[in-house]
């Protein structure tokens, strides 16, 4: 091949012992789920340098939030993990909700939290089957996208789309639960059970999955802490911290679950972490429809919620509340809030400032992942090429998320 | 409860503590600030030990312009505080506290990518969502949401050796 005649002076045989080879990886890479992109320095096979470049999915997710009211915010945030949006909408609503000081109804509280769990679940699937497919295991990665599918079924029977939800409202969500709801979900578990109990047979005790996970990836208690990871991450490295224990939101604090944690820190306990809590969210959503109880999923306040239709379309009062709230959005109380909850890959903060208008001045999403991307080249210097797409897959880089 | 445990230790220090919502809110002086951080990861009384968010907010009406906002949690002690500081908009800085928590990293990288504020110390401040020729820091008020950006010319990877982590 002919190179052009600018790179002539710049190559320079030397010799390959002691060459450190220069490679991008991404930021559109096959064996990647995500646009991100790798700055590797290379001895051999061996990563000497690996600096991890992130951005590429940069949509101003902030800047736009501030552009809108406080309501149209909603379907920006459908879109920063857009494998679990229900846990996004929920953190959002929440955060705008004790800015307000307002509380929603019982039912409402059951119904985002039932939601939350199923979308974690699907999350999980996502990130274990992906990366289960990435490191060669193919089956149990198609096994586990069909799985998800029962449970899109499930948040489409409830908000009516499988991913941009936009499900929830400052004051409640726009739907409740299908009349058919606990059948479905009976329906669904037993199938998702069949699933991960012979994922859990092709992958967990599997020789070549184990090489290539456990030992890899590894990051020390001290570490973890020190980078702020969170969720999974955190946990495999022997931190029981969960934001649904330690900072309870919605009715958690009533309902009989575990933390499951590592103590190694490496890619094998994340995914050992990520597969039990599939199991205590079941475990979670069984209580949970137990115990809901009957009545409305939205608040009346005038001042947070749209009015009934009829009322629009038949009153003045009606037609003037709706057209106030849709134009000049809710008023918030000046002041500032942080609201964390546990998202699918650790803690997702919603930071708000108000300053009294109908608009945020200030909308700041602590990405989980983020932090995850930023401890990874600690987590990758002197191990192997081959170790980058397991521990990427086990951070579950949300491009959405992390790049917002 | 931490407003009289925190003004104790620290006294003058602590120039505004606040209590809205169930969360505290400290203000401090960006000169003493990293000693101060460092206490508050240190002492058993505080335990800081999780970084949680670096971000500022932008008020060009107000003096000083921006603030620093840092979110700290206890993971011992499940409690949570909130820190800022106040810096002027002619000279953004505040000291980097990549020392205290490495999360810092990646979060005070992208605060000066944002907001384009300065954290002394920090090893390695570069735009990290943005691309290196981007031109000013979009999450300042005066940042028209629609703003376009000149063309950049293509870098060629060969002439131009990639990034090294620092």
């Amino acid at each position: 091949m002919a190179l052009p005649a600018r790179w002539k002076d710049k190559i320079v045989p030397s010799d390959p012992s002691d060459e450190v080879m220069e490679l991008q990886m991404g930021p559109s890479h096959p064996a990647a789920h995500g646009t991100i992109k790798f700055n590797l320095k290379l001895d051999g096979e061996r990563i000497v340098d690996c600096d991890v470049e992130v951005g590429f999915l940069h949509r101003g997710f902030e800047k736009m939030c501030e552009q809108g009211t406080w309501t149209q915010c909603f379907p920006y945030t459908d879109r920063l993990n857009y494998a679990s949006p229900c846990i996004n909408n929920v953190g959002f609503a929440l955060a705008v909700e004790r800015l307000l000081g307002i509380d929603t109804t019982e039912r409402c509280k059951y119904v985002r939290m039932i939601m939350s769990e199923v979308s974690r679940i699907a999350d999980h699937l996502t990130c274990l089957g992906m990366a289960a497919h990435e490191v060669g295991g193919s089956t149990a990665g198609m096994y586990m996208v069909e799985a998800r599918e029962f449970l899109y079924d499930l948040i489409e029977a409830v908000t009516g789309a499988r991913v941009t939800v936009t499900w929830c409202r400052v004051g409640g969500v726009t739907h409740d639960l299908p009349a058919d709801f606990t059948d479905r979900i009976k329906a669904s578990f037993a199938r998702l059970d069949q699933v991960l109990s012979d994922c859990d047979k092709m992958l967990s005790r599997n020789r070549v999955f184990i090489d290539r996970m456990a030992g890899v990836g590894k990051l020390s208690t001290q570490e973890a802490i020190s980078y702020g990871l969170s969720g999974p991450l955190l946990r495999a490295a022997g931190v029981p911290y969960d934001v649904r224990k330690a900072h309870p939101y919605l009715v958690y604090d009533r309902m009989d679950f575990e933390v499951p944690t590592g103590d190694r820190g490496d890619n094998y306990d994340r995914f050992n972490v990520r597969f039990q809590e599939m199991y205590q969210s079941k475990r979670i959503i069984e209580q949970a429809l137990a115990a809901i109880p009957e009545g409305p999923v939205t608040i009346t306040d005038p001042k947070v919620v749209l009015p009934d239709k009829q009322k629009v379309y038949n009153s003045i009062e009606g037609l003037m509340n709706h057209f106030k709230l849709i134009m000049e959005g809710i008023h918030v109380p000046a002041g500032e809030v942080y609201q964390a909850v546990e998202a699918a890959n650790g803690e997702l903060g919603f930071y708000l400032v108000s300053d009294g208008s109908g608009r945020p001045y200030r909308v700041r999403v602590r990405p989980p992942c983020f932090l995850g991307m930023g401890a990874l080249n600690k987590m990758l210097i002197g191990r192997m090429i081959p170790d980058i797409i397991a521990t990427f897959g086990m951070i579950n880089m949300i491009g959405g998320e992390c790049d917002r | 409860m931490l407003i009289e445990k925190l003004k104790a230790r620290f006294g003058a220090e602590i120039l505004d503590a606040q209590n809205a919502r169930d969360e505290e809110t400290f203000t401090i002086d960006r000169e003493r600030a990293y000693d101060f951080f460092r206490a508050l990861r240190d002492e058993p009384d505080f335990d800081f030990n999780f970084l949680t968010d670096v971000t500022a907010v932008d008020w060009p009406e107000r003096k000083p312009r921006f603030e620093v906002v840092y979110q700290l949690n206890s993971l011992n002690l499940a409690h949570r505080i909130r820190v800022k500081i106040g810096v002027d908009g002619a000279d953004p800085w505040v000291p980097s506290v990549v020392g205290v928590w490495g999360a810092a990293d990646w979060l005070e990288r992208e605060c000066f990518d944002m907001f384009g504020i300065v954290f002394k110390g920090h090893p390695d401040l570069r735009r990290i969502l943005m691309y290196d020729s981007f031109e000013g820091h979009p999450l300042r008020k005066d940042y028209p949401y629609n703003k376009r950006q000149p063309i950049v010319p293509e870098i060629d990877p060969v002439v131009n050796p990639i990034r090294s982590s620092r």
